[in-house]
């Protein structure tokens, strides 16, 4: 039997990355929100790596805070280790990562939750959606409680029908051992939800005790910690690190895996999910790099009060004995004990072109989607389209104007674009290559590109957004100081540009022209800089960057202006395509299936060519023309 | 690309005493301004609309053509922007040649229709007129894709292709070590790069290089040599081409298979077509080389019929005169160094309406005079061309200098010690020019290669 429990505002399924994100967005904006979790001591769980961040994936970290999320501040007060990648080359694609200690940052997100006004968290699976002509009314638990809602964000991560293999031992479980969702799948299906079946997996946990330290090498922590959210000032995190260790596979591992490759349920044909690619196993990675000697292993810890350690690199489903037999071979590990064995997982999730940008389902009123779910994969993705997902929720009920990032203000609107207008074939991974506009999608400027976003929807306060008006004049006011400062020929200056083996000048100069060579930088020239007031260091930082690859920037910046004017191009979602004259079939057909936002996003649909979009715009300018 | 400068050929190439270039946009001015050069203008966007001005189109301090320039800026133009003609002389080389230089100087070329797209956006076309305005666009595309695609078989493709392999090898590289920069990857030096990206460019720059003479970019006067067995249509092609590449035998039925060459004859490009000898025949092989033939006539701009003069007419060749008449066609009497056997009176007469040249294949001067005699079939229209191959030929030089302009920056970057990230923006640009060519994207191109040559994950 059910019944009617309450109603709410909006009600989200899943407490992983996602779902945390989303009813943190919707609750502080002023909703009253329920999350639903299969289990409450696995709220953002972090059943995979140990660790936040890293390439492109740190962006969308920096992003989420920017927009008034939790992911940074959440890691910032539960990291163990922290890096910033990539230092050697650009500062676009300078990225941080922190290893987490998993149980920690799982009880600090689940404290904050719990602290945040009209969120209740509730430890039920839904079973089902119930709409009422292509609007969501109301969830369904498994004991048929009913909670009436105007929205329903949909972020069950990996939970979906989850199948976990090892070897030839099949349970259908979620991660690490949890409940699967098993019924769920049945209703959307109903829905007439395309669903498809992906794959991942996790390496084997280790007993840190029976390392042998001697045999790897270690990788320590930055000296000095930068932070995740733009609200943590530095001096409050300078704390002690623990290491991450460095080994290698060799030719006993491999050979030990080739040997029991038909034991595996991947080579076996067990596994019908579609995996990642950059994500392979490592017996996939033996087969598939044959002639590769040795593959790096990474050993990290997994909290501060625990033994367990991840064996990154090491992933696999090949059965126990297995594994055992192959971790004991690297170097260090001869005399290892497993805490945890590894396994691939198999789940549900949706065909993600079946979303608005807004995340919101097209086809049904009120119901959104986020995370795993959507087709992604990793913690930081989940999160992104989880704050994206929370915050248009919320500003639907509320009547307001949907947020949209798009690809030039961004890693997440690259992100969301991606799924929403190529759909994905197998679980999509956020990369800087992927980012047309690096140089300005910087993790330095997050705050800079989205914050006043996060502001005009309500999740950022005032005051943070006075600060950041602030700095922003800051920088501006800095630069074109630097732009007016001309210093002439004197011996201050010649003296400083050899001692910095860069060529004299022959009359005067602007500083900001010296900070351009290669060979100098906005801290270098204070030397001469004769006004110098010292600024904030971020703000130090901006001025540098901005001054120092004001060339690059521009032409991206270029670039953005016209991608803009497509973009702004909008097409009303209600359109026939069928009924254009001049399209050619296939493109009316993937035109009528993705229904773009605009001119913009149909230009990046495949098999919509640019005659197809001269055609667009014709009928466009019909349509307008024939309103006045 | 709403409203960058475009430019194009506005008349018909080969065609009439002038060629026009049309500019339109914002940059059309300064873009003209650029390349143009004459006693009494300095600089012409100073000048007054509508209105002509006499001077040469350069390259640096070389001239390329002696032009007339018509300026007209917005609203008062076809598309409503700023649109700047040039006059040139006409004939297909000088109006390439002008246009390249418009590229080369920032303009982008136009897509089909988008002259009239534009004027249709911005105001200038009837709102009835919508309908035709998408169907220029869409006829103009067809046939341009059709020409594009069967350009891009053979040579050039592959050059491309190879090409792009190099760099999308450079890139994957590079990309690996930013998004996995633990990856124990060995880190490609700037030397390396810089030799690499040399590489490509003087591979770009032998493609640009050839594309006027004919071997490389696909386009020209289709002209198809006809005739029975044995009466030297490949020697004609190897004296034209002059190197051996059709097999000349007296064995008739050697040449099986259609053979095409391109040549260049003073600045027009022709595409020529051996075919195998047209006769009735019970040879399968030689059969399907028949049928091909008769195809390939059907396509022609220009038929070149030889006749041996010294052996007797025989059924076939009737045979072929009735497969080509009303067809433009030269007449070709080959072997004037043998002795002459047939009726050159009959042939005069019958074909009355076309050029007839007597010659020896074997004699250079009677080639050199073929070809004073093809040229002026050509400049007095006698000969059209078919102008979407031209236009693809242009598009295909379109990316490469693109490309090229790209690679600079790419070696700009690396003399300024910039990081790695920035270099691969210009090689992904340069990408993505050549893949206008073959239609492919960089993104998903560059992903697939990541994964397929890095063992990356965890």
């Amino acid at each position: 039997m059910s019944y009617v429990v309450s109603n709410i505002d909006v009600a989200v399924i899943g407490g992983g990355h996602a779902g945390c994100e989303a009813a943190l967005a919707t609750a502080r904006m002023g909703l009253s929100t329920v999350l639903f979790a299969i289990s409450l001591d696995s709220i953002a769980m972090l059943p995979c790596n140990p660790n936040i961040g890293g390439t492109s994936k740190g962006h969308l970290v920096r992003e989420i805070d920017a927009l008034g999320g939790e992911m940074g501040k959440n890691i910032d007060k539960t990291f163990i280790q922290s890096r910033m990648l990539n230092t050697g080359k650009g500062p676009a694609v300078h990225s941080l990562r922190a290893q987490a200690d998993k149980f920690n940052y799982s009880k600090q997100m689940k404290m904050t939750l719990e602290r945040t006004e009209n969120l209740f968290i509730k430890q039920e699976e839904i079973v089902k959606i119930h709409v009422d002509n292509k609007k969501v009314k109301a969830v369904e638990t498994s004991t048929g409680a009913i909670y009436n809602c105007k929205a329903v964000i949909i972020a069950t991560g990996t939970y979906l029908k989850a199948r976990c293999l090892v070897g030839d031992i099949i349970e259908n479980t979620g991660p690490n051992g949890l409940k699967a969702s098993n019924k769920l799948s049945e209703s959307l299906k109903e829905l007439g939800i395309e669903i498809l079946r992906f794959k991942t997996g996790t390496p084997a946990r280790i007993d840190k005790r029976t390392i042998d330290f001697s045999k790897l090498e270690e990788q320590p922590g930055d000296e000095k910690i930068i932070p995740f959210s733009f609200t943590t000032n530095p001096k409050d995190i300078q704390r002690e690190q623990i290491s991450c260790w460095l080994t290698y596979t060799n030719e006993k591992t491999h050979q030990i895996i080739r040997e029991n490759l038909h034991r595996s349920p991947l080579y076996a044909g067990e596994i019908k999910g579609v995996g990642a690619r950059y994500c392979p196993s490592i017996e996939d990675k033996v087969v598939r790099f044959a002639d590769k000697e040795r593959h790096q292993v990474f050993l990290e810890p997994e909290g501060e009060d625990t033994t367990e350690m991840y064996v990154q690199g090491m992933s696999s489903s090949l059965p126990a004995d297995v594994q055992e037999a192959m971790i004991r071979t690297l170097p260090g590990f001869e005399n290892c004990e497993i805490m945890r064995i590894g396994y691939a997982i198999e789940y549900d999730c949706i065909n993600p072109i079946q979303l608005r940008h807004t995340l919101e389902f097209k086809e049904i009123d009120g119901l959104f989607s986020a995370g795993q779910f959507n087709g992604s994969s990793g913690y930081e993705e989940a999160a992104a389209q989880g704050i994206v997902a929370g915050i248009n929720a919320a500003l639907k009920i509320l009547g307001k104007e949907a947020l949209y990032i798009d690809r030039s203000e961004g890693y997440i609107g690259v992100l969301i674009d991606d799924l929403v207008t190529k759909g994905t074939n197998e679980p999509y991974r956020m990369m800087t290559s992927r980012a047309e506009y690096r140089l300005l999608l910087r993790q330095d400027n997050a705050d800079l590109r989205l914050t006043e976003k996060g502001y005009r929807v309500g999740l950022v306060s005032k005051e943070r957004y006075e600060k950041l008006l602030e700095k922003k004049r800051l920088i501006d006011e800095e630069i074109n100081r630097l732009k007016k400062t001309i210093v002439g020929v004197s011996p201050l200056v010649q003296d400083f540009l050899k001692a910095n083996n860069s060529t004299p000048i022959k009359s005067g100069i602007a500083l900001s022209e010296l900070i351009k060579r290669p060979e100098l930088d906005y801290y270098k020239i204070r030397e001469i800089d004769k006004d110098y007031v010292e600024l904030p260091e971020d703000v130090q930082e901006q001025v540098n960057i901005q001054i120092k690859y004001e060339g690059y920037i521009k032409r991206q910046m270029l670039q953005v202006e016209q991608f803009k004017k497509l973009e702004q191009k909008y097409l009303r979602e209600d359109l026939d395509y069928s009924k254009i004259k001049g399209l050619r079939i296939e493109a009316a057909q993937k035109l009528q299936q993705i229904k773009p936002r605009s001119i913009g996003q149909a230009s990046r649909i495949s098999g919509v060519s640019p005659s197809d979009i001269s055609v667009l715009l014709v009928y466009l300018e019909q349509i307008n023309r024939s309103k006045n | 690309m709403i409203d960058d400068t475009i430019a194009a050929i506005s008349t018909p190439l080969g065609i009439g005493g002038i060629g026009i270039i049309r500019i339109s946009g914002k940059d059309a001015f300064s873009i003209a301004n650029s390349i143009f050069k004459s006693k009494k203008v300095k600089d012409l966007s100073l000048l007054k609309s509508h209105t002509i001005h006499y001077g040469n189109i350069v390259d640096g301090d070389k001239i390329i053509d002696e032009v007339l320039v018509t300026l007209m800026k917005a609203p008062n133009t076809y598309t409503k922007e700023d649109v700047v003609e040039i006059n040139c002389h006409g004939g297909i080389v000088s109006v390439k040649k002008v246009l390249e230089q418009v590229i080369k100087s920032g303009a982008r070329l136009a897509e089909p229709g988008e002259f009239t797209k534009r004027a249709f956006l911005n105001g200038r076309i009837d709102l009835s007129q919508a309908e035709a305005v998408i169907d220029i666009i869409n006829s103009k595309t067809d046939n341009s894709l059709k020409v594009a695609v069967n350009q891009l078989e053979g040579r050039l493709s592959n050059e491309i292709k190879s090409i792009m392999d190099k760099l999308i090898e450079m890139m994957a590289h590079i990309e690996t070590s930013i998004d996995y920069p633990e990856y124990d990857l060995e880190e490609i030096s700037y030397d390396n790069l810089k030799n690499s990206i040399n590489e490509i460019r003087r591979k770009i720059k032998y493609l640009l290089d050839t594309a006027d003479s004919g071997k490389i970019l696909r386009e020209g006067v289709k002209t198809v040599i006809v005739g029975k067995p044995n009466v030297g249509k490949s020697s004609l092609l190897n004296a034209l081409v002059r190197e051996q590449r059709a097999i000349v035998t007296s064995i008739p039925g050697t040449t099986r298979d259609v053979l095409e060459e391109y040549v260049n004859i003073s600045g027009i490009p022709f595409k020529i077509i051996d075919t195998a000898g047209i006769r009735e025949t019970e040879d399968l092989v030689e059969k399907i080389g028949v049928d091909r033939s008769k195809e390939l006539l059907e396509l022609a701009d220009l038929i070149i019929f030889i006749i041996d003069l010294s052996v007797p007419l025989t059924e076939e060749d009737l045979y072929i005169m009735d497969l080509i008449k009303d067809r433009k066609t030269l007449i070709i009497l080959n072997k004037t160094d043998k002795e002459t056997v047939i009726n050159k009176e009959e042939i005069f007469n019958k074909f009355s309406n076309n050029k007839v040249v007597e010659m020896s294949t074997k004699n250079p001067k009677d080639i050199e005079r073929l070809e004073e005699v093809l040229k002026a079939m050509f400049d007095e229209g006698h000969i059209n061309l078919d102008d979407s191959a031209v236009v693809s030929n242009m598009r295909h030089k379109n990316a490469l200098i693109k490309a090229n302009n790209s690679l600079e920056d790419a070696l700009k970057s690396i003399d300024a010690d910039m990081p790695v990230d920035f270099l691969s923006i210009d090689l992904s640009n340069a990408y993505n020019y050549l893949g206008e060519i073959t239609g492919e994207t960089i993104e998903e191109d560059l992903i697939n290669k990541i994964f397929s040559e890095f063992c990356l994950g965890k």
